[in-house]
């Protein structure tokens, strides 16, 4: 089955990717994921903040200790090769590009509009193929309208776009209030293609200690709902790549997500799961999927369960609310309880 | 020919370094301070792969002590190897049986060592040559250096020299004054260093090297027929050295231009009077010399570079033959001799040359010895001015001392304080700071740049106090046209930054001014209102001495470009602004340029901040405007409160403003013996914020107090009458106690004690339901707070004490017990000192203390001020420190005595028993016991027992008078670091773990040598980084608990208050109360982990939860069938390890400079904590009590 794709000019062997994560951190990882089938490497997020956070850490927990005492210049051994900054992610990059034939798409958080454009730089320079800047401005300032939040990605993007040479995809967050007017934008000022979405560790309480915690949770395939809608809806009326992140465990999602519209489809929490090796399943699943059913080919399969090509595209509209309330009274009503999500 | 030399501005410890590891294959090593940077920086260059003369890469290893260097030193000598250390002090005395090993066999070796005081009636980390001159009966030869320069150079001559002679060297320099300043010296190139080396000395002593390919046995056991002759064999080599250093001397002029000789004479060749001095004392005296010959004097300075051999004839032929008066002065005492070594040398000396017919006729100078310089006391000028002087009279007094005011035994030269011979075209720079605004950091910037951009010299030199938290440094920096000499402190700056403006209350600053000088000051007074807010003393000097004044708020700068509390680069800007030293943009330039290479690899943000910082400092700089008169109304307050005790107000308050130097010998205790519970009138005010009590949310928990590291905040609970006389805002509230019904509680402050470091806050519970931001405790800026919470907290002191019998040994009733250690000089938030306040509120008043030299020993005992105290009875720690490596035996010792004490006493007793009473004696004999009731019924039988013998006329009487208090149970402690514990002193804590006696021991582990800096010990986990293992630490932690366990009659717990408090009260009190040795391992957190220290309990509960630090305890007396032995008070791992490594950058600097190796050992680290717990799990049920156990055998 010829399942090659091109996903932000690039070509690859197939549209599954193994999405931003720890994973990349580790070359035996990265060169296990490359065996299982992955025709690139999306980096974990480097962080500007934490960057940010860590230098001054630095600053004010050991550095303030040096020169103290007659006895100790300093508590910590003096190595000058012990950088802080995006030293460690930048190497990172170089390292997966000498040990894979596969391209790098590296990812990027920033803080200020000058820390974008200077991570950006230095991830192209270290070899990075393409750039997916993973923006996310979570809106706690009662006078931030939701229009400063769109200007400032677009500004963003803009600005990286200015620098570099290489693709850059725009990772969102699912919460716009008109995502499709924000994807054109996004589409006009250059993005070579949209990331659907950036999945936020939610906060949890605990009523015990009184405390905010704030922990990892996987994520769950019923996640996959809200990227087929938004998938469904963008790739009806948009030209630039997609691609699903966020509640692909299985090759079914997979196919689920490419008939929804997407270009690419970005699997974590399944290869944190099961390990590496699962991403050969997940593609063999595709392959095998595709030939009992008799697809020649991705395009093929590709936005065929769209807002414009599926057969009743208000499902994807304000009806479908309604009519998944129904169906589930329906459900509790005739079997007392619900189906458990598989 | 004359190699282009190329310059460097550097210290004699980094200089000493390059030249020995250039010229070295192994290193065996040891930290001790001032030699450990040496060390440190050849474990750089190892790791980093730099390679020696030979295109090889030095490796080394790190020993257990300096003794266990000394060995594997001599192996590696055997077998063929160069190879070096450096060391002082106590580490070179622990060197010299092996020292005397490696040159009876005529092995080449060179020791580099910066010389230290000995300890004696005290310890001091500063220079002298008690250590040195302990070692000159060794054999080795000794070469001194008494500049960064000639360190260098004599370095490369002492290597050169043991590769052609045979004799090993020992190098040494001042510590300190020389190790520690930073100077603008030639480099030495590796073509120099292999011009002088040669390669057929090297080819030589491989050839002699021990191999089973060619073998002979070296270490025979020689007898009455041979040794002596066996001896004696080795003397022709010993002739030969001085010629051969002398060789090399002139060879080294050759190469460089610099000119040395055995013994350097400087002066006029005419001279009459002259002084012989090693070190770098000579370069002062020569300073003084010079000036005055230049002003008609005849005199001159012997420098002795070649200590041993000594050079009969080179002495001779370098003192001039009109020498008719000569002072030797030696930077070291020898209680009881003749006169110190140096002075004794020169006597034989020139008795011998008479003998010999060497000197004429005429030459018949009259000799006295002087001492001088011990612990690095300074050695001015104007001292040597004295010297000189004294000389002069035609009959000196012998056996003196300068630099002291000796009213005791008369031995003092008095000098003129005020003499000062510097030069005008040098620029001298004194810089009061805080160790953590970055002072000293920036002022070895300044000194780089301008030693490097520029054709002055530059020195500089840096004075630390004794405090760990909210250290005061002073910088003394020089810099002038010509290569400076002066060995010795500025006295008359010409500029002085203070960078914290309360040191103008608690130090006479100014008094360091010259005439004219600039000073620059950083406040939170605009240049208007400056001058008011001087004290009037501070006025008084800028108005007699016409001082300059300029402030910057470099505070308000520093906050405003994101810098925190570090106004160094701020403060740099302005020095450079104001003092002209270089024109103002080039200085900017290149102060940016020193910005860049610091922080570069630290971040753009690092960089761009301090940029920022540089760029906004000019605009904030202003001149004050001198008023004609000082008229302020504010005095600086005296450095003691009135009401201390006269010891403290006349030694501590002198030592406390800084003019120690100012006090008589009358004025000291003539054995080291010093006043308990200083540290509480010395109010360092060092918090910007303090924790402030809700009464109302404060679930009285105590948690806080335990936690507390400087004893600054105290619960306490009493009766409701005694709020009578309570200050206005003094906060109580109803004690929560099932028991205590109508009580009242406070949480106390001490607010000008308190260091700040949150610590309270984080570990306090109690929040306020509906703002659970607030809680219980919250931080508050301390200033508004300080009047009325100082009040409060003298009220509190007040309160009566809580009945010691009503209290079970649980966390909350133990923290209303007094801590008996108090305020000490520990780090913000360390992590040791709260396992020793809880010591002493648990056993305090019966507690001795044997404690090894380390963190705790400096926070114990360093002066001027002592944080152990005494209750209202008078009763506390004895606590006392007797070196690093003896510990255990020391504490072991303290029991013995403590024992044979209480034995007499019980033999005493009964003796007297019909004069004392058969029902008091019975009483006595039976309440030998630790617990509080038994405690306070025996010590009042001990009282009446007292009354009693005072009538009963008997010697034994008297003798039991003077023991009695023996018969109340004491407490035997033995405490320290892992550095004594896990290392140097393993070999006596495994002793004592096998003596069966009842001492109890607190490791407080650090996992590194905290005190020297963060060297690697045996206790270093895994995949860390630490000073000697940069690459993280390649095996795991050595289990000093599980060993101890495997003795099998010891208590053993291993405790962590962070994680779990209450094991930890019961640890220490079970281990108390165990009849033989016990050992608690407690875990310690440290700034050498990296991270901040209000985050230290959270990482003890990581490391207990994953598994890292498992909470145990074991007691072999545990008997009751189906008990458990071996208690685990901790769960199996929950969290992963990572989750506790990723927040500490020793572990993170490994994770980034080398990833895949920071993975590989993450992950037998993490193997390794799953496995450790398993065998623990294991331990404890094989240790289960069973039947077998309890069924009688057989």
């Amino acid at each position: 089955m010829e399942l090659t794709t091109e996903y932000l000019g690039l070509k690859l062997k197939n549209p599954l990717l193994p999405g931003a994560s720890p994973l990349s951190d580790d070359l035996d990882t990265v060169r296990r994921l490359e065996d299982a089938g992955a025709p690139a490497i999306i980096m974990r997020s480097l962080f500007e903040e934490q960057l940010i956070m860590e230098e001054q850490a630095t600053l004010e927990d050991v550095n303030l200790h040096e020169f103290s005492s007659p006895e100790a210049a300093s508590y910590l051994p003096n190595i000058a090769d012990f950088a802080l900054g995006s030293d460690e992610y930048l190497k990172q990059i170089a390292q997966i590009k000498q040990v894979t034939e596969i391209p790098v798409i590296a990812s990027l958080n920033g803080t200020t509009l000058g820390g974008w454009v200077h991570h950006a730089r230095l991830i192209q320079e270290a070899g990075a193929d393409a750039l997916e800047l993973n923006t996310y401005f979570l809106p706690t300032n009662l006078l931030r309208t939701s229009k400063d939040i769109e200007d400032q990605i677009i500004e963003v993007f803009r600005a990286v776009r200015n620098k570099v040479n290489i693709p850059v995809a725009v990772k969102l967050s699912p919460y716009f209030s008109a995502l499709p007017h924000f994807a054109l934008q996004l589409q006009r000022v250059g993005a070579d293609g949209l990331v659907l979405f950036n999945r936020f560790y939610q906060p949890d309480l605990d009523p015990e200690s009184l405390d905010i915690k704030i922990t990892l949770q996987l994520s769950d395939p019923y996640e996959l709902r809200l990227r087929l809608r938004w998938l469904a809806i963008l790739s009806a009326h948009l030209h630039l790549d997609l691609s699903a992140t966020g509640g692909v465990h299985t090759g079914l999602d997979a196919i689920k997500a490419i008939m929804a519209g997407a270009t690419t489809v970005q699997m974590v929490s399944a290869l944190l799961r099961h390990g590496p090796e699962h991403f050969h399943q997940v593609l063999e699943f595709l392959g095998h999927w595709m030939s009992e059913h008799e697809y020649e080919s991705l395009e093929q399969l590709r936005g065929s369960l769209n807002l414009t090509t599926g057969p009743d595209p208000s499902a994807f509209e304000r009806a479908n609310y309604m009519k998944m309330l129904l169906s589930w009274r329906k459900m509790t009503h005739g079997f007392g309880i619900p189906p458990q999500q598989s | 020919m004359k190699s282009s030399a190329l310059k460097a501005t550097l210290d004699a410890n980094e200089a000493v370094a390059a030249v020995a590891y250039a010229l070295t294959e192994t290193l065996a090593i040891y930290p001790i301070t001032p030699s450990s940077p040496m060390a440190e920086f050849c474990d750089e260059w190892s790791a980093k792969n730099l390679r020696n003369l030979w295109g090889s890469v030095p490796r080394m290893v790190e020993m257990q002590s300096e003794g266990g260097a000394a060995g594997a030193l001599h192996g590696m000598l055997q077998a063929g190897t160069m190879s070096t250390s450096f060391t002082a002090s106590q580490g070179l005395l622990l060197m010299i049986p092996n020292l005397y090993k490696i040159t009876g066999e005529l092995l080449p070796f060179v020791l580099h060592v910066t010389a230290r005081t000995l300890a004696t009636h005290a310890l001091s980390i500063f220079g002298d040559h008690s250590d040195v001159m302990a070692c000159r009966q060794i054999g080795m030869a000794m070469l001194a250096s008494a500049s960064v320069q000639e360190a260098q150079d004599m370095a490369a001559i002492a290597h050169a020299a043991t590769l052609r002679t045979r004799v090993p060297f020992m190098h040494f320099f001042d510590g300190f004054r020389t190790s520690h300043e930073v100077g603008k010296i030639d480099l030495i190139g590796h073509d120099i260093l292999r011009a002088l080396v040669k390669e057929e000395d090297v080819a030589a002593f491989r050839e002699r090297a021990l191999t089973p390919d060619a073998p002979i046995l070296r270490g025979s056991a020689q007898n009455p027929d041979t040794f002596f002759q066996a001896r004696e064999a080795c003397n022709p080599f010993y002739s030969l050295v001085p010629g051969a250093v002398e060789q090399l001397l002139e060879a080294f002029a050759q190469l460089t231009g610099r000119h040395y000789r055995l013994f350097d004479y400087e002066g006029d060749p005419q001279a009459e009077q002259v002084i012989i001095v090693i070190g770098s004392g000579a370069e002062t005296a020569t300073e003084c010399s010079a000036w005055l010959n230049a002003h008609g004097k005849k005199t001159g300075i012997l420098k002795v570079r070649l200590f041993r051999p000594w050079s009969l004839q080179h002495f001779i032929a370098a003192l001039p033959e009109t020498v008719r008066a000569i002072a030797v002065l030696d930077r070291t005492k020898e209680p009881g001799a003749l006169g110190e070594p140096l002075y004794q040398d020169v006597v034989t000396s020139l008795a011998e040359a008479r003998t010999l017919g060497l000197l004429p006729r005429s030459c018949n100078p009259v000799v006295v010895g002087g001492r001088f310089g011990l612990s690095s006391k300074e050695f001015t000028p104007a001292m040597a001015k004295a010297v000189f002087e004294e000389l002069e009279t035609g009959a000196p007094r012998n056996h003196f001392t300068i630099g002291i005011m000796d009213d005791v035994s008369g031995t003092s030269l008095d000098w003129n304080r005020n003499w000062d011979i510097e030069p005008n075209d040098v620029t001298r720079a004194v810089f009061f700071g805080l160790g953590s605004d970055g002072t000293v950091g920036a002022n070895k910037n300044t000194i780089k740049i301008i030693g490097e951009e520029t054709d002055n010299f530059a020195q500089g030199y840096f004075v630390y106090d004794s405090k760990k938290a909210g250290a005061v440094t002073i910088s003394h920096l020089r810099f002038g046209p010509r290569q400076i000499r002066s060995t010795y402190l500025v006295s008359h700056a010409n500029f002085i930054g203070v960078h914290q403006w309360e040191f103008f209350d608690r130090l006479d600053i100014l008094d360091v001014a010259a005439q004219g000088a600039v000073v620059l000051i950083n406040s939170v007074h605009g240049f208007k209102s400056l001058w008011n807010a001087l004290p009037v003393e501070a006025q008084q000097t800028i108005v007699e001495r016409q001082l300059r004044v300029f402030v910057i708020d470099g505070y308000k700068v520093a906050r405003e470009t994101g810098m925190g509390a570090r106004v160094n680069t701020i403060m740099q800007t302005c020095f450079f602004a104001i003092s002209g030293v270089l024109p103002r943009e080039e200085a900017i330039a290149h102060i940016k340029k020193a910005i860049e290479k610091t922080y570069a690899r630290k971040g753009p943000e690092v960089v761009e901040k301090n940029f920022a910082a540089v760029d906004a400092t000019l605009a904030a700089l202003h001149e004050v405007t001198v008023p004609i008169s000082a008229d302020g109304l504010r005095h600086r307050p005296p450095p003691i409160p009135e009401e201390a005790p006269e010891f403290v107000k006349r030694i501590t308050g002198v030592m406390l403003a800084g003019q120690g130097d100012l006090l008589p010998v009358s004025a000291f205790p003539v054995d080291g013996s010093w006043p308990m519970g200083t540290t509480q009138w010395e109010k360092r005010n060092i918090a910007q914020e303090i924790p402030i009590w809700d009464e109302k949310l404060c679930i009285q928990c105590n948690k806080c107090v335990l936690v507390c590291p400087h004893a600054a905040i105290r619960a306490r609970y009493y009766e409701t009458d005694v709020l009578a006389s309570a200050p206005a805002t003094f906060k109580s509230v109803a004690f929560r106690s099932p028991t205590l019904k109508g009580f009242k509680y406070t949480v106390q402050v001490a607010p000008e004690d308190c260091t700040g470091c949150t610590l309270c806050v984080q570990v306090c519970p109690a929040k306020d339901k509906s703002n659970p931001r607030h809680k219980a405790l919250d931080m508050a800026p301390q200033l508004p707070l300080r009047d009325a919470e100082r009040v409060n907290y003298r009220f509190f002191l007040d309160l009566p004490e809580p009945d010691r019998k009503l209290i079970k040994a649980e966390v909350k009733a133990t923290q209303f017990y007094q801590p008996l250690i108090e305020y000490s000089g520990a780090c913000a938030g360390c992590g040791e000192t709260p396992y020793l306040k809880l010591l002493t509120q648990l056993f305090g008043d019966r507690l001795f203390i044997a404690n090894a030299t380390g963190c705790s020993s400096i926070y114990g005992g360093n002066l001027p001020t002592t944080p152990y105290t005494t209750n209202r009875d008078g009763r506390g720690p004895a606590w006392s420190n007797s070196l690093f490596e003896d510990n255990a035996e020391y504490g072991l010792g303290l029991r013995v005595a403590v024992d044979k004490h209480h034995e007499s006493a019980v033999e005493l007793l009964q003796l007297l028993a019909p004069q004392v009473g058969e029902v008091l004696v019975t009483e006595l004999l039976g309440g030998y016991a630790g617990d509080e009731a038994t405690l306070e019924a025996q010590r009042a039988r001990v009282m009446m027992l007292r009354e009693k013998l005072r009538d009963v006329q008997d010697i034994s009487a008297r003798r039991l008078e003077l023991i009695a208090d023996y018969l109340v149970k004491k407490s035997v402690w033995i405490v320290g670091g892992d550095g004594w514990a896990y290392d140097i002193g393993f070999g006596g804590l495994d002793h004592v773990l096998w003596s069966g006696r009842d001492v109890n021991i607190l490791v407080m582990d650090t996992e590194v040598y905290s005190n020297t800096g963060g060297q690697s010990s045996k206790a270093t986990p895994m995949g860390a980084a630490a000073k000697f293992a940069v690459s993280g630490k390649a095996l795991p932690k050595k289990d000093l608990a599980l060993y101890a366990m495997m003795n099998g009659t010891a208590y053993v717990a291993r405790v962590a208050f962070g994680s779990k408090d209450g094991q930890t009260v019961q640890a220490l009190t079970e281990a108390e109360q165990f009849p033989g040795v016990s050992l608690v391992v407690a875990y310690s957190h440290c700034i050498a982990h990296g991270y901040g220290m209000q985050f230290g309990l959270e990482q003890q509960k990581l490391a207990v939860d994953s598994g890292y630090w498992p909470l145990f305890r074991f007691n072999p007396l545990r008997d009751k069938h189906g008990d458990e032995r071996l208690k685990l008070d901790s769960s199996a791992p929950k969290v992963a390890l990572e989750k506790y490594t990723a927040n500490e950058m020793r572990y993170r600097i490994v994770e980034r400079t080398q990833p895949e190796r920071a993975r590989a050992l993450q992950q037998g680290a993490q193997q390794q904590v799953r496995e450790h717990y398993k065998l623990y799990e294991r331990l404890r049920d094989v240790m289960k009590v069973s039947d077998v156990d309890t069924e009688e055998t057989i």
